[in-house]
């Protein structure tokens, strides 16, 4: 112990020494974007898309997303040429292109209408509509109303219809539905007619029709029509002047056609136009000239609508899974795609919309079985150089993935289900096995020298600048990055992501390329249609058999909304993405506990809790059982029921009592609980320490007074945050007297609170980290009017009597025996608070192998950035004027708020647009950690809270060391020779 | 060769050995002549040599004595560089510390050495190396105590704990919000 004492210490020293001669920093320099780092740019699952019309000349088509981004992509190569995230409260509703250059959108439930320049995107107006209830929101751009020279968008929302000016967004006048409780379906202007019209439905069972002046918004005429059968909530426009329904019970459609003034109501038995089927039919949203389509058992019927309101079936397609709107071409016809799937192919298809007997247009392309079905198509029409039309279409896929087909092929496709990430894993790469070949060394050797030669001259200012160049990109495209091996610094890794779509992608930690994906195929069975609850768990991580055996992962999720529903397991392959097994429970689960047990095979036991509070043992092996029975008595879980703020802990009792004897399954008991009160705190955030954190000392030396704490390290305490109901809300909404922010620290064993403390006139949202015996909260105080960040660490007490050296030296302490929270330790703790600029939207900290480098918090601040603050900033013992010691020790003074040091920024200039979590990993080098920040981009890096110490840098010229050696040894021959002639002159004398 | 050893051997043809060994006059050929007093002679030669004897002993033993003293003069200098190097850890105080370690035990190493030209059977070498073995020891102990001030001993209870890792719990708890 002493040995490794005075390593330490050394090493410290030989630390000081070499900070002291290197004057580095922790910024990057120029040239230095885009080494370790990467990002990515997506915008997420299509909602709608619209395509420039021809007259703009540039191919670009503008798309909104489910991730509440508005896009403009070059149809060409799918890049984007603007884009903005409007944030996950601002929901797009509606988009679409008016006047040729402005791009409309409507968002946050109809109440924001903005219009943004077509070419650049830049915003040019924004108009806020206000209105009185709540409803569902349309947006509709007429192509040629104009009402006094002005071209009007017709807005529904809040409850209202509003005319809005497309040139600069005035709201010329507004009519309110609201009092009759109006569910507005479709705003249409039929060409030719001076009206607008204005249908929906009151209730399920009427239907009213309104014809509005489109100069003034006055109701010209009003109709409404008791609808017998009910209805189903699906209304489409067939026709300018018939809108289709279907009733409540889906057997029948309806037709109501609304010109004039009349309502005509034409009711057709569905069995009597499509047969008999045991589905339900759904009307599909497709907009179609004079038709409608129906889906029915996977396949799809076009039906065309008379103008008497009659309907004809004109075409029944099978396994259609896509239909796009029709799309005008020129001579007054109109086409619309379709997309079937078939053979690992997908057909699609284009017809015109008044003679569907003959193909406009017929393409099979081969697709990626991993990307699964078309979720959406989107035509955009061109014409060819033999005045023909040509097609391209913009598909969506399962995935969420993007491609355009044109001419028979794929021309781009974006991964945009990695804009929607929802958990994140890493994984080794496989061990390197078989030794280079020679000739690659050689050839490997001569491209080293070449390097490191450039880099010479480089250091030397030698270099032209198209060495400058060559040296960047080599820098730059190093292959060393993307081998898809395991490296000695452990800094090339796979990043397993799990996607909203439920897909996973295994993406190098080199360029971020994705690696290998898998559309998990337990999650799309149709009895699954809407997984939640997804989660990935490291499942086996081999490190004995590292050489024979892969590492595997666990994908665990629920098929349906309701938390009772059936959970689903699926085990695949880390290296190769390969489904090793799949599993369909018949419980639900609520909680998935990774036990710190491994079997012989080194798979982790897993408990799974379903809702019923019964526990299931994962992987179900005798093996596992028998580990799994001889901890049992010291296994214990915990659940936090926020919506009635109770914390219970549970034990685990015995074998279920059920009909089957289940070995695997166990009943629990509960030991205790925490009960917050109701009328005065509500839980807002709960927060635990990382499974994977290694913690370097127990110890937390104070230099200055040349004391010791003992840090209070357990993985069983659990930070909870409340809040006063009142103080629930959004900011601004309390005031400082009745909202306060209560903090607790709870042994998750026990049941004991270990810490609690009350923040009077502060509020949420409480964004919190845990490590080690520290954790770090952000809120809001509502008193300053500013963000805080506090700090809390806490020590044991019962062991800061171990202090005699000659004990500690001789090893007679109890500091490393097994502890247990029954021993009820006395604990202390030390906290303080600063004042913090930003609103924070997640925070992590920085892990590494050993634990020993100092940390780092990452905060991802509003603006889309992360922020590097050091831990030291967050110091309890922080004081307004430290002692020279503390100083010494590395103390801060003590200031009110946390500074900014814009060179700290992580994300540098870069954005993760919609950034949503931090993933910190350690790499094998203890000074280096990796973090991966996801949101609607995603972002990469490599970062040293303490410098580098332990390697050398990147830009270290192993060529000048080299040369130096050289130049010295020749140096020594010379002088030596020199010597020894010099020698036998003066023998000779 | 051989033949040269024939050479040699037939080359030499008488030899006379002038070299008197006998020493007591009563087994001599020849006796002394007149005025001759061996006896005499004899006794003046060994006083000569005794008082030559007795000056370089005690010129040994002072200058052991010296030589023992040396490392007086280092500590000083060793000392004052100490104080100008101050007590936080840099290259420089790290450089005077080691060099304070290290010559005093280099110094007690070659002890033998360094008083081995003033060895004699007359000359008492215990004090002079006893000195120069505590003042030898005394610089290291000066070494040591910088060391100390420096904090690079392991002295303090932080020293033994820092590298502990922290203590295994007994007890398992996982859980939290459930999945949604």
């Amino acid at each position: 112990m002493a040995t490794t004492s005075m390593a330490v210490r050394a090493f410290l020293l030989l630390l000081l020494v070499f900070l002291s001669l290197a004057n580095l920093t922790l910024s990057l320099y120029e040239d230095q974007v885009g080494l370790v780092d990467w990002h990515q740019q997506y915008i997420g699952k299509v909602k709608d898309a619209v395509f420039h019309t021809q007259k703009s000349g540039r191919k670009r088509v503008v798309v909104s997303t489910e991730e509440n981004v508005i896009a403009s992509l070059d149809l060409r190569h799918g890049e984007i040429f603007w884009r903005h995230v409007l944030g996950s409260n601002d929901v797009v509703d509606g988009i679409d292109i008016a006047l040729g250059k402005y791009v409309i959108t409507l968002s946050s439930e109809g109440s924001i209408l903005r219009a943004w320049n077509l070419p650049d995107g830049q915003m040019v107006w924004q108009s806020f509509i206000d209105g009185s209830g709540a409803s569902k929101s349309l947006l509709t751009v007429p192509t040629n109303l104009i009402v006094n020279k002005e071209n009007l968008i017709l807005v529904f929302g809040k409850g209202s219809l509003h005319a809005v000016s497309g040139i600069d967004g005035e709201v010329l006048w507004t009519k309110d539905f609201a009092a009759e409780s109006l569910e507005v379906k479709h705003i249409i202007q039929p060409v030719g007619s001076e009206a607008i019209y204005v249908l929906g439905f009151v209730g399920s069972s009427q239907f009213d029709a309104y014809q509005i002046n489109p100069k003034n918004g006055e109701i010209l005429k009003h109709n409404s029509a008791a609808l017998s059968g009910g209805y189903s909530g699906e209304a489409i426009l067939a026709s300018s002047d018939i809108l289709v329904t279907l009733d409540a019970s889906r057997s029948k459609l309806v037709g109501i056609s609304f010109q004039d003034g009349e309502l005509n109501l034409q009711q057709t038995s569905i069995s009597n136009i499509l047969g008999d089927s045991s589905g339900t039919p759904v009307l599909l949203s497709s907009k179609l000239p004079g038709m409608f389509s129906v889906k029915l058992d996977g396949g799809v019927t076009l039906i065309k609508v008379t103008v008497e309101a009659k309907l004809e079936v004109m075409d029944k397609i099978s396994s259609v899974v896509a239909i796009s709107d029709a799309i005008p071409l020129t001579e007054g016809q109109q086409a619309f795609a379709l997309v079937q799937h078939g053979d690992g192919k997908i057909h699609l298809t284009v017809k015109l919309s008044h003679d569907l007997s003959g193909d406009l247009l017929k393409e099979s392309i081969v697709m990626d079985n991993q990307r699964g079905m078309v979720h959406k198509v989107f035509i955009n029409s061109y014409i060819r150089t033999d005045r023909s039309n040509g097609f391209r279409a913009l598909i969506v896929m399962e995935d969420h993935s993007l491609l355009l087909l044109q001419q028979g092929a794929i021309v781009w496709s974006r991964e945009d289900g990695l804009a929607s990430i929802v958990d994140v894993l890493t994984s080794e790469l496989p061990v390197e096995k078989e030794g280079v070949s020679v000739a690659k060394v050689e050839e490997n050797l001569f491209e080293w020298l070449k390097g490191h030669l450039l880099k010479l001259k480089g250091t030397l200012m030698l270099a032209s600048a198209d060495d400058v160049a060559a040296i960047q990109e080599r820098r730059l495209k190093s292959s060393e990055k993307s081998k898809l091996t395991r490296d000695h610094n452990g800094f090339r890794k796979l990043l397993i992501v799990l996607t909203k779509a439920g897909k996973l992608f295994a993406l190098h930690t080199g360029y971020g390329q994705v690696v290998w994906s898998l559309l998990l195929p337990n999650l799309r069975k149709s009895e699954c249609e809407f997984p939640t609850g997804l989660n990935i768990y490291q499942w086996q991580v081999p490190h004995h058999h590292a050489m024979d055996e892969d590492p595997s992962i666990l994908i665990v999720g629920r098929c349906g909304q309701s938390s009772d529903a059936p959970g689903v397991l699926s085990i695949v392959d880390a290296y190769t993405g390969t489904e090793i097994n799949s599993m369909d429970l018949v419980h639900s689960i609520s909680q998935v506990i990774p036990l710190p047990f491994t079997d012989t095979t080194e798979q982790r036991l897993h408990l799974l809790i379903d809702g019923n509070q019964h526990a299931y043992l994962y992987p179900r092996t005798s093996e596992a059982i028998d580990i799994f029975q001889r901890e049992f008595s010291n296994i214990y879980w915990y659940s936090v029921e926020t919506k009635n703020g109770i914390i219970k802990g549970h034990v685990l009792k015995s074998n279920c009592i059920q009909e089957v004897v289940d070995n695997y399954c166990f009943e629990s008991r509960d030991i205790w609980s925490i009960v917050f009160p109701s009328d005065s705190e509500k839980i807002i955030a709960t927060v635990t320490r990382k499974p994977n954190e290694v913690v370097h000392t127990q110890a937390k030396v104070i230099a200055a007074e040349e004391d010791l704490m003992y840090k209070y390290i357990s993985k069983n305490l659990l930070f909870v945050a409340t809040v006063a109901p009142k103080g629930s809300g959004a900011i601004g909404t309390a005031t400082p007297e009745e909202s306060w922010l209560t903090v607790y620290l709870i042994d998750t064993v026990t049941g004991r609170i270990l810490h609690r403390m009350t923040h009077h006139g502060a509020q949420g949202p409480v964004h919190a980290v845990f490590s080690e015996n520290w954790v770090v909260y952000h809120y809001f105080n509502l008193r300053a009017h500013r963000y805080e960040m506090s700090v809390i660490e806490i020590y044991d007490q019962s062991r800061a009597d171990n202090k005699d050296v000659w004990k500690l030296i001789l090893g007679k302490h109890n500091l490393t025996s097994p502890i247990s929270s029954y021993s009820r330790p006395e604990v202390v703790t030390k906290s303080q608070s600063y004042f913090f600029t930003y609103s924070v939207k997640a925070i992590d900290v920085t892990l590494t192998a050993k634990g020993i480098t100092s940390k780092q918090l990452l905060v991802g601040t509003i603006g889309d950035q992360v922020l590097a603050l050091d831990k030291r900033f967050l110091d309890p013992r922080r004081s307004v004027n430290p002692t020279p010691a503390e100083k010494e020790e590395g103390i801060i003074p003590l200031t009110d708020s946390l500074p900014i040091i814009p060179q700290s920024y992580v994300t540098h200039a870069l954005r993760v647009e919609g950034l949503r979590g931090i993933v910190t990993v350690p790499a094998k080098l203890e000074s280096t950690t990796l973090v991966f920040v996801y949101g609607v981009d995603l972002f990469f890096t490599q970062l040293a809270p303490s410098r580098t110490y332990d390697s050398l840098t990147d830009d270290f010229s192993y060529a000048l060391l080299l040369i130096t050696i050289v130049a010295l040894i020749a140096a020594i021959f010379v002088t030596w020779i020199l010597s020894e002639k010099k020698e036998l002159r003066e023998k000779w004398r | 060769m051989e033949k040269g050893k024939g050479v040699m051997g037939a080359g030499r043809r008488w030899a006379v050995d002038l070299t008197d060994n006998s020493t007591s006059p009563c087994c001599r050929d020849v006796p002394d002549p007149p005025g001759f007093s061996r006896a005499s002679s004899d006794q003046d030669d060994s006083t000569v040599s005794r008082q030559k004897k007795e000056a370089e002993s005690t010129w040994k033993s002072q200058k052991a004595w010296e030589v023992a003293q040396a490392p007086f003069k280092n500590l000083l200098m060793m000392g004052f560089m100490m104080w100008m190097a101050g007590s936080t850890v840099h290259l420089f105080s790290i450089g005077i510390t080691f060099s304070a370690l290290w010559q005093p035990i280099s110094a007690l190493q070659g002890v033998g050495k360094v008083f081995e030209p003033y060895k004699d059977s007359k000359v008492d070498l215990l004090g002079p190396k006893l000195l120069f073995i505590a003042l030898n020891l005394g610089g290291l102990a000066l070494g040591v105590w910088k060391l100390n001030t420096l904090g690079l001993l392991p002295t303090h209870a932080s020293d033994w704990v820092s590298s502990l890792p922290p203590a295994q719990e007994v007890e398992y708890s996982g859980g939290g919000i459930p999945l949604h």
